[in-house]
C-alpha cells in the first residue's frame, strides 16, 4: 500500500459568508485503521467531513483519497471511496422501502439486476437488517434506520467509511450492536464524535480537531488520559468514565 | 409483501381492484372525474349512476364503507362553502321552510356537493388500494416528468417526518403555557409554522447531501 487512505493536507476553508472553519488541517489515515476524529462543537468536524468527498472544494490545500485527488473530475469516484453516514438517518433514508435506499448508491455506480440485488442483501446482512428489506424506512427504530443507513454507504463498498457522530440519540443496546458491527467490518473508518468512551472503545487512534486545527493525534488512550490537553479544548470525560482503569477492551 | 403496509389511507387487501396496474387505475379515475366534472349539474339523473359504478367497485376492492367515509373529513372546507352559497347567491329566491334562498345558490351548491363527493371518494379508493410507492410507478409509466415523480416521492416520505415535527413544536408550545388554537397565541403559531418552513428547507439541503455523496446525477435509479 504505498498512500495512505485518506491523505488531507494543509487544508483550509472559509464558508461564503466569511466564517473561517479550517485553519490548515493535515491528517492522514492509513489502510484498515479506525480514526476516532475529536472536537468541541463548532471545531469544525462536520466541515473536514464535507471535504472528504467534495461536497466542499478546498479553500486552501488538498485532500486524497488512496492516491487520488479530490477534484470535480474525480467526484464519482471518490464519493464511491469514500462513504460518509450522516448524523440523522432521516437525511439519508429516503425512498419508500429499505431496499431501494440501499440500492440507492450502487445504482448510480451502474450497478444492475442481479449484481445490484446481490450487493443490497450483503450490505443489510451485515448490518443485521436483511428481513427489513421491504420496509418503509420511516417505519424503523430510530437504531435500525442508523444501521440501514450504514449499509446504504457499504453497498457502494467504499475504501473508507466516514460516520459523523454515530452513537448520537441511540439507546445503550442499539450503540452496543452498531459497536459490534463497526468491529465487523473489515473497512477503514473515521468516526466524527464526541462520545469518548465511544471512541475509546472502538478506535485505537485519535485526532483532536479544535477550531480549525489538528491539535492532537495519537493513541486514543494517550489523548484523553492528557487532562491538560483535554481541558484546553473543552473536552471532558463522561462522569465516572476513567480509561485509566478500563482493564480491556472489547473485541 | 413488497412495499410496506400502513400507510394512513391505504387498505391491506388482494382484491381484483388491489391488484390492477397502478397506472390503469390512475387513468381511470382521471376519467371518471372528468366525466363527472363535464356532465351538467341539471341531470340530475346522471348522478346515481355514478355514484352506482363507485359503490361497485368499492364493493369489489371489499375495502370496507366505515374506512372511506370518516376519511372523507378532508371535503368539509368545501361543504361549508357549498352550504353558504345559497344564502350568498343572487338571483330568483325560493322559499323553504320560511327561508329564502337563492335558486342558483342551491343548484350551485347541489352541484359542487355531487361532483366533489363523487371526486374524493373515488380519490381516496384509488389511494386504499394502491401503495403509495406503486402510485409513483404508475405515474412514471405514464410519462409524468421524472422530476414531478421524484418530488412526490420525497412528500410520501417526508410527510411523517415533518408532522411529526410539527407535532412535537405543538406539543413544545403547550407545555409552555400556549395554546395554538386560541387566537390570542396565532403569532407564536405562525412563528411556529415559519420555523418548521426553515427546517424543512434545511433538511432538504441536508438530503441533497447525503444523495451527492452517494453519486446522484440527478435521476433516480429505477
Amino acid at each position: 500500500m504505498s498512500h495512505p487512505t485518506l491523505d488531507v493536507r494543509g487544508l483550509a476553508y472559509a464558508y461564503p459568508d466569511g466564517h473561517q472553519a479550517l485553519f490548515g488541517v493535515d491528517l492522514h489515515v492509513h489502510p484498515g485503521e479506525r480514526v476516532a476524529l475529536l472536537g468541541p462543537n463548532g471545531a469544525g468536524k462536520t466541515t473536514l467531513v464535507l471535504h472528504l468527498n467534495g461536497i466542499l472544494t478546498a479553500g486552501a490545500g488538498s485532500v486524497a483519497v488512496s492516491g487520488l485527488p479530490v477534484t470535480k473530475e474525480n467526484l464519482r469516484e471518490i464519493r464511491r471511496r469514500v462513504g460518509v453516514v450522516f448524523q440523522d438517518p432521516d437525511d439519508q433514508l429516503f425512498l419508500g422501502t429499505v431496499r431501494q435506499d440501499v440500492a440507492f448508491g450502487p445504482a448510480n455506480l451502474g450497478v444492475k439486476g442481479e449484481a445490484l440485488e446481490r450487493r443490497v442483501m450483503e450490505s443489510l446482512d451485515r448490518v443485521g437488517m436483511a428481513d427489513f428489506a421491504g420496509r418503509p424506512p420511516h417505519h424503523l427504530s430510530f437504531g435500525q434506520r442508523r444501521r440501514v443507513a450504514v449499509a446504504t454507504v457499504l453497498a457502494m463498498e467504499p475504501e473508507i467509511l466516514v460516520l459523523d457522530e454515530p452513537s448520537s440519540n441511540l439507546d445503550p443496546a442499539s450503540r452496543r450492536e452498531l459497536a459490534e458491527i463497526l468491529r465487523s467490518l473489515d473497512v477503514t473508518v473515521l468516526m466524527v464524535t464526541h462520545d469518548l468512551p465511544y471512541a475509546f472503545e472502538l478506535c485505537p487512534r485519535s485526532v483532536v480537531l479544535s477550531d480549525g486545527v489538528v491539535v492532537a493525534d495519537g493513541a486514543t488512550f494517550d489523548v484523553l488520559t492528557d487532562d491538560a490537553l483535554m481541558r484546553a479544548h473543552r473536552l471532558e470525560l463522561p462522569f465516572g468514565f476513567d480509561p485509566r482503569r478500563i482493564g480491556s477492551l472489547p473485541g | 409483501m413488497g412495499a410496506g403496509h400502513g400507510h394512513r389511507l391505504h387498505y391491506h387487501g388482494h382484491s381484483p381492484v388491489h391488484r390492477v396496474e397502478p397506472h390503469l387505475k390512475v387513468l381511470a379515475l382521471l376519467g371518471f372525474v372528468l366525466v363527472v366534472v363535464a356532465t351538467p349539474r341539471e341531470w340530475y339523473v346522471a348522478y346515481p349512476g355514478f355514484l352506482a359504478v363507485l359503490l361497485g367497485v368499492i364493493a369489489l376492492s371489499r375495502v370496507p364503507f366505515g374506512y372511506l367515509l370518516p376519511r372523507l373529513v378532508v371535503e368539509v372546507p368545501f361543504v361549508v362553502f357549498a352550504l353558504l352559497m345559497p344564502f350568498i347567491a343572487h338571483g330568483p329566491q325560493v322559499d323553504v321552510l320560511g327561508i329564502g334562498l337563492s335558486e342558483p345558490g342551491l343548484l350551485a351548491a347541489w352541484g359542487l356537493l355531487a361532483k366533489g363527493t363523487l371526486g374524493v371518494l373515488a380519490s381516496l379508493t384509488l389511494a386504499a388500494t394502491t401503495e403509495p410507492d406503486d402510485l409513483l410507478r404508475g405515474l412514471q409509466r405514464l410519462r409524468l416528468p421524472d422530476l414531478l415523480v421524484q418530488i412526490m416521492g420525497f412528500m410520501i416520505r417526508y410527510l411523517d417526518v415533518v408532522t411529526g415535527e410539527l407535532r412535537r413544536m405543538l406539543t413544545a408550545m403547550r407545555s409552555r403555557g400556549c395554546d395554538p388554537r386560541s387566537p390570542r397565541h396565532w403569532p407564536a403559531l405562525a412563528k411556529a409554522l415559519g420555523a418548521l418552513f426553515v427546517r424543512s428547507y434545511e433538511r432538504g439541503e441536508r438530503v441533497h447531501l447525503a444523495m451527492l455523496s452517494r453519486g446522484y446525477t440527478g435521476k433516480l435509479p429505477t
